[in-house]
């Protein structure tokens, strides 16, 4: 796309936009809060549009990545703004600018200085899109970084006030520890590569220089140098995704966070984990990855069941939808794993490919409907000020229509097949069985308390008769409903049609196995 | 593989939207308006039932139907070296299915109009019934497992949400999650089946399996490395797991009879001739592969598994239904036991008679639901015309029915009706439909036992056969229970004959309870076989196989036996509980029979040991081992750990920062400036340096930012 003949840079716009609205709502007077409101959805659309027309530009056909735009930024370390996309980051670029604009939409009840918390809302959303942009190591850890500040505010300052601070904190000591592996890694795989001779954060140069280079760097074998990479973005990641037995932060976080910052966190922000896995782990280590991915597949089925069994033992609302994150993103580990194990066993390509595919496509479906579960948790929440599924019951009677919304929402997240889940797990079990069979069928025990934990929360909030508490409690509200409608939408498209999806994802998949 | 055309296969793919469509604008639009809600419903059904007729009398001319089924498919999930494909397939099993199944279907629909008269969520009824009834449909017509099994999963859910239709209260959502749950476990189950198959050969389409012999000379010959089995057992028993769920076989059977919480026309729908049948379909629709692995490795394995399963509930199941003495909870037992007879029947091969016993149990069992639905809706109503139900007294249960008696003059078309059904579930001989499937069974049975000298036939048969005279029993003391003598309560006094749309699905389906076993009457048999043209049902059906199974000639031992059997049953239920019915508050006989009544009327205490074995030890491990002790206690504990250690650590280094530190620093801090000026030659932008210095700041930042309210928050 061009304008008067000049490109347009069309990742920078989407990535920057939601910046640009944070300091323009920045610079509005403290009080008027219909136009911090309206400042922020509007801003919030843009990239959403423009990532619609991103998906329908991209080409499918052709291998690499798309709508590159590259300036040279540092070059005394060859350092440069680099941007690319394929058909995995376009899909998560879409998830995330579909995610902010709902995530404004449900914040409309935000009453304490909305000013910051829509400005920090939508520089969240720079970080992020940001990550998914970069094909620049360095300018990958920038963003990664930039997406931590404003979300340790958004729980801190518009959490839940009883446990915000400790869960602020929790959250961003252990993801910032892992952050710090990742720029040693990052800096180690420049100082390797060559220093200010040859050194370089280009991505896809390193990916082609990286997995062969031998030799030392400062009299250490390179093979240390290597597994010391390996492991310190492994945990980056893996605390991110959050692997078990990482986990703990999350559901803290979750739980404290105010409802439009737990639909982004489970949403968008456990995904950059698994993107890491995808992106850098993946190319920059095939045998490490290979090595060890049996590792990861035996968390990933621990992810599933523990995961499972502790949200069936929470009698907090929002804590077990939070756990069932845990429980869905061990599919994505498990997936990713198969991926990881084909990396050096070519034999099982075809199974990995099925697989890392459905690791892909859980990413997206657990974005929808962990978003959408987090937003109905906050519909009672706001009206009910507890999170105690013990306290509620019979809501049915009172809100027919949320009752329908949470069973649909939550049958998303059980996995229901018409639904998106239902085809990303089948792909990951279909990959999985044949590679990881025991632990594929492990998982299944995971699958079976899944529903079980889905079923206490439907029970315990809509069954049974009314508590006369809640005699008076008003229906959803039509933005309530607005602001889920949309992912029900594309769980349901994705459920009945997923070949909308899935070629988009495997164009950039299947490049992981050569 | 041939397709005729693609108007009748694109046809096929049809049948299952206009429900879909009928559930979708009744939860969106048409909510408040009932009468267009249900307006929409039946309409839907009506729709796909035109469409299944036109393509089962299409089908039914066919020549070889099963070679060249009516089939059309379309690439789904497009990914790894083959896209997995969705498309529909009828072919001769496929079709009788089609036969039934709308048409049951909507006899339930129109039926619900009157039953479902007055209930403040009567849409969210129709609705439900609507995408069930897709589900159901995308089953039957699906040419794939994994479509089959989201039809499957698609009932499952709905079958959750009409179960606990009464969400209010406690026995019916305990009930819908008890449902969902244990058909879970069998689910899971069959999704690792689907996986393996898939893996192995790289499809799920039947046709491409199923009548694919060197396909299943390979599943079969390829061992699986569990138990000794060929990969063929294996998977059928891994898929065979998700019919234990659903057709509520042991040890899963527990969740049917709960189910009767939900309205009647849902039992009659859910738990008689659609989803417990399904589970059935799908056994029969993968009986290919279950035969195939009966001459690789393991051997018969997978055959005795099924045929024992299923004739022990069979079995099992009939003891249960003598003692209950909820109208609803008997057809639940005895429909779990005919199931079994089902699978039994699988089990030792007699695939044709299998899917007899399907399609005219599915007619006479709705008939049974829809007509014990009527007597509880006329107890209902005469409970309180006699004057109840407004103020505060003591709970009447208008299902019991030693509440009731007398019901055949108040109710005499409902009377006759169920008295058809009935005859045909007891498989009283020539004139009823279930005589002659249920005879089918029994006569393979005793073939396999007592003329080849088989050991497992001869277990199915003696088990069997003794469920069929539990069977007649329970039947006719349902019957002399419900209907004769005189009336126990003044509600069962006061009870009407229900409305006429409730009236004309009993009838209807009640000609088919009689009459429709004369599509499978055996070659040979003296005077009918030449009446009704032969056994037309076991050369349709059979020809859905590769082999054409052998029909088994008229012998007549065993059907004296089964119509010995079926009338022994009967005449022994008359004898306690029709030649002298009972009177109100009188016991009743069974109970003479003391500790073994207790234990039948119990469920054998299966329930209660399974709320002692899984439920309680799930919920102690998801609420003390896992969310406390692991999480909170293990990697919490950990992790404070760690902080406090650092935390030490931290002022520790402040202490010797104070004291050392400081003191030396003022005397070395131009021995600092010098190596200062060394240092500068660093600063040749090394952005890395200064981003470090940059996280550094903040992460300080915000550690100093939190430090009061952590100090509180502890």
């Amino acid at each position: 796309m061009t304008l008067f003949g000049y490109p347009i840079p069309i990742l920078t716009l989407i990535t920057f936009i939601p910046l640009l609205g944070a300091g323009v709502i920045a610079l509005t007077p403290r009080d008027s809060v219909r136009l911090h409101r309206g400042l922020a959805f509007s801003f919030s659309l843009i990239p959403l549009i423009l990532s619609v027309w991103l998906w329908l530009n991209f080409d499918l056909s052709r291998p690499g990545f798309q709508f590159v735009e590259r300036v040279v930024w540092f070059p005394q370390v060859n350092a440069s703004y680099y941007l690319g996309v394929d058909g995995l980051s376009i899909m998560l670029i879409f998830l995330t600018a579909l995610l902010t604009p709902l995530g404004v939409l449900i914040s409309f009840n935000i009453t304490e200085d909305p000013r910051t918390y829509f400005a920090l809302f939508l520089a969240l959303e720079t970080g992020i899109l940001g990550v998914f942009v970069s094909l620049d190591l360095l300018l990958f850890f920038l963003f990664w970084e930039l997406g931590l500040v404003p979300m340790y505010f958004l729980i801190n300052n518009w959490g839940a006030p009883e446990r915000r601070h400790y869960a602020a904190l929790k959250f961003i000591l252990y993801t910032m520890a892992g952050s710090l592996g990742l720029l040693l890694g990052i800096q180690l795989i420049w100082a390797a590569l060559g220093g200010v001779q040859g050194g370089t954060f280009d991505l896809l140069e390193v990916s082609r220089r990286w997995p062969a280079l031998q030799g030392t760097l400062a009299g250490v074998p390179m093979e240390v140098v290597k597994a010391i990479v390996f492991w310190a973005f492994v945990i980056a990641f893996a605390i991110k995704v959050p692997v078990w037995p990482f986990h703990t932060w999350l559901p803290d976080a979750h739980t404290e966070a105010p409802t439009a910052g737990s639909m982004i966190l489970a949403g968008i922000l456990l995904k950059l984990g698994a993107y890491g896995f995808l992106r850098i782990v993946f190319p920059l280590f095939p045998a490490e990855s290979a090595r060890f991915a049996i590792a990861l597949a035996l968390l990933a089925t621990a992810a599933i069941i523990f995961g499972a069994y502790a949200a069936l033992g929470q009698r907090d609302f929002k804590r077990l939808v939070a756990y069932s994150s845990v429980n869905h993103m061990g599919f994505v580990v498990l997936g990713i794993a198969v991926a990881g194990y084909a990396l050096g066993n070519p034999a099982i390509r075809d199974h990995a490919r099925i697989a890392v595919n459905g690791a892909a496509l859980q990413l997206f479906a657990h974005g929808l409907s962990s978003a959408a579960m987090f937003a109905l948790v906050g519909v009672v929440y706001d009206r009910t000020h507890t999170r105690d599924l013990e306290a509620y019951g019979g809501l049915w009677t009172r809100m027919p229509v949320y009752g329908g919304i949470l069973i649909y929402c939550a049958m998303a997240s059980v996995g229901l097949p018409g639904l998106a889940g239902f085809v990303a797990e089948y792909m990951v079990v279909q990959g999985a069985w044949p590679v990881f069979t025991a632990l594929t069928a492990l998982a299944m025990l995971g699958l079976l308390i899944t529903g079980a934990f889905i079923m206490k929360a439907i029970q315990k909030v809509l069954h049974g008769s009314l508590n006369p508490r809640w005699a008076r409690l008003p229906e959803m509200s039509s933005r309530e409903i607005l602001a889920v409608a949309p992912l029900m939408v594309f769980m349901l498209l994705t459920g009945l049609w997923p070949a909308w999806i899935v070629p988009t994802l495997d164009a950039a998949l299947r490049g992981l196995f050569g | 593989m041939e397709t005729q055309g693609t108007l009748l296969p694109l046809l096929v793919a049809l049948i299952p939207w206009p429900p879909f469509i009928a559930f979708g604008l009744i939860a969106l639009f048409t909510n408040r308006w009932k009468r267009l809600s249900h307006t929409l419903a039946i309409l839907s059904v009506a729709i796909s039932f035109v469409l299944s007729q036109i393509v089962f009398w299409t089908a039914i001319r066919t020549e070889h139907l099963g070679e060249h089924p009516i089939a059309i498919r379309i690439p789904w999930l497009p990914v790894g070296p083959r896209p997995l494909e969705f498309g529909v397939l009828v072919d001769p099993l496929g079709a009788v299915m089609l036969f039934m199944v709308p048409l049951v279907s909507l006899m339930i629909f129109i039926y619900s109009v009157g039953y479902m008269a007055g209930d403040p969520h009567y849409s969210r009824f129709f609705a439900l019934l609507s995408l069930f009834e897709a589900a159901m449909l995308l089953l039957v017509v699906a040419d794939n497992l994994l479509m089959l099994f989201i039809g499957w999963e698609v009932m499952g859910f709905c079958s959750y949400a009409l179960i606990g239709f009464w969400y209010r209260k406690p026995s019916a959502y305990r009930a819908a999650v008890k449902a969902f749950m244990t058909t879970r476990v069998g689910d899971v189950l069959m999704l690792l089946g689907i996986a393996y198959l898939y893996a192995q050969t790289g499809t799920l389409n039947f046709h491409d399996i199923l009548r694919n012999p060197e396909t299943l000379k390979t599943l079969a010959e390829t061992p699986s490395y569990v138990a000794g089995l060929s990969v063929a057992a294996l998977a059928s028993l891994l898929l065979f797991a998700g019919t234990v769920g659903k057709s509520a076989q042991f040890p899963l059977h527990v969740w049917l009879p709960d189910a009767m919480e939900g309205p009647t026309p849902v039992s009659a729908m859910i738990h008689a001739a659609t989803m417990v049948s399904a589970g059935v379909y799908t056994t029969i629709r993968m009986f290919p592969l279950l035969q195939a692995g009966q001459h690789g490795l393991g051997g018969e394995t997978a055959f005795w598994v099924v045929a024992l399963i299923g004739a022990f509930t069979a079995f099992m199941a009939a003891t249960m239904g003598v003692a209950q003495n909820d109208i609803k909870r008997v057809l639940a037992y005895s429909t779990i036991s005919q199931l079994g007879y089902m699978l039994a029947a699988v089990g030792i091969g007699a695939y044709v008679a299998a899917a007899f016993h399907l399609i005219t149990h599915a007619f006479f069992k709705a008939l049974l639901f829809l007509g014990s639905g009527s007597v509880i809706h006329a107890v209902e109503h005469g409970h309180h015309h006699a004057g109840h139900g407004h103020g505060q007294e003591e709970p009447f249960d208008p299902n019991d029915m030693f509440n009731m008696g007398g019901l055949a003059r108040r109710m005499p078309v409902t009377f006759w009706t169920f008295v058809a059904g009935g005859l045909a579930l007891a498989g009283f001989p020539l004139i009823t439909a279930g005589f002659w499937s249920k005879d089918e069974i029994l006569g393979e049975a005793f073939h396999g036992a007592f003329e080849k000298g088989e050991l497992l036939p001869l277990l199915v048969f003696l088990l069997l056969a003794a469920a069929a005279i539990l069977t007649g029993f329970y039947t006719m003391r349902q019957i002399a229970l419900t209907f004769l003598g005189e009336p126990r309560t003044p509600a069962a006094a006061h009870a009407d004959e229900s409305p006429g749309s409730m009236i004309f699905p009993l009838v209807f389906l009640a000609f088919f309870a009689l009459f429709g076993g004369f599509v499978g009457v055996p070659e040979g048999f003296p005077g009918l076989a030449a009446l009704t043209g032969g056994n037309w049902f076991h050369e349709f059906v059979g020809g859905t196989l590769l082999e054409h199974p052998e029909s088994l000639p008229f012998n007549p031992v065993p059907v004296g036996i089964s119509s010995l059997i079926a009338l022994t049953g009967l005449l022994l239920g008359w004898v306690v509980y029709a030649r002298r019915p009972l009177a109100a508050g009188e016991p009743d006989p069974l109970a003479r029979l003391g500790p073994l009544y207790t234990f039948l009327k119990n469920r054998w205490y299966i329930d209660d040991l399974y709320h002692v074995l899984f439920v309680r030890p799930t919920l102690w491990l998801a609420e003390r081992a896992v969310a406390f002790f692991m999480d909170r206690v293990v990697i919490d504990g950990l992790l404070h750990g760690i902080a406090d250690a650092v935390w030490s650590m931290g002022s520790a280094l402040r202490l010797f920062d104070r004291v050392v530190v400081n003191g030396i620093g003022d005397g070395i801090g131009e021995a600092v400036k010098a190596a200062g000026r060394e240092l500068r030659t660093l600063q040749t932008g090394l952005v890395q340096n200064y981003l470090l210095v940059v996280v550094l700041g903040v992460l300080g930042f915000i550690v100093l930012y939190t430090v009061a309210p952590m100090l509180r928050g502890f």
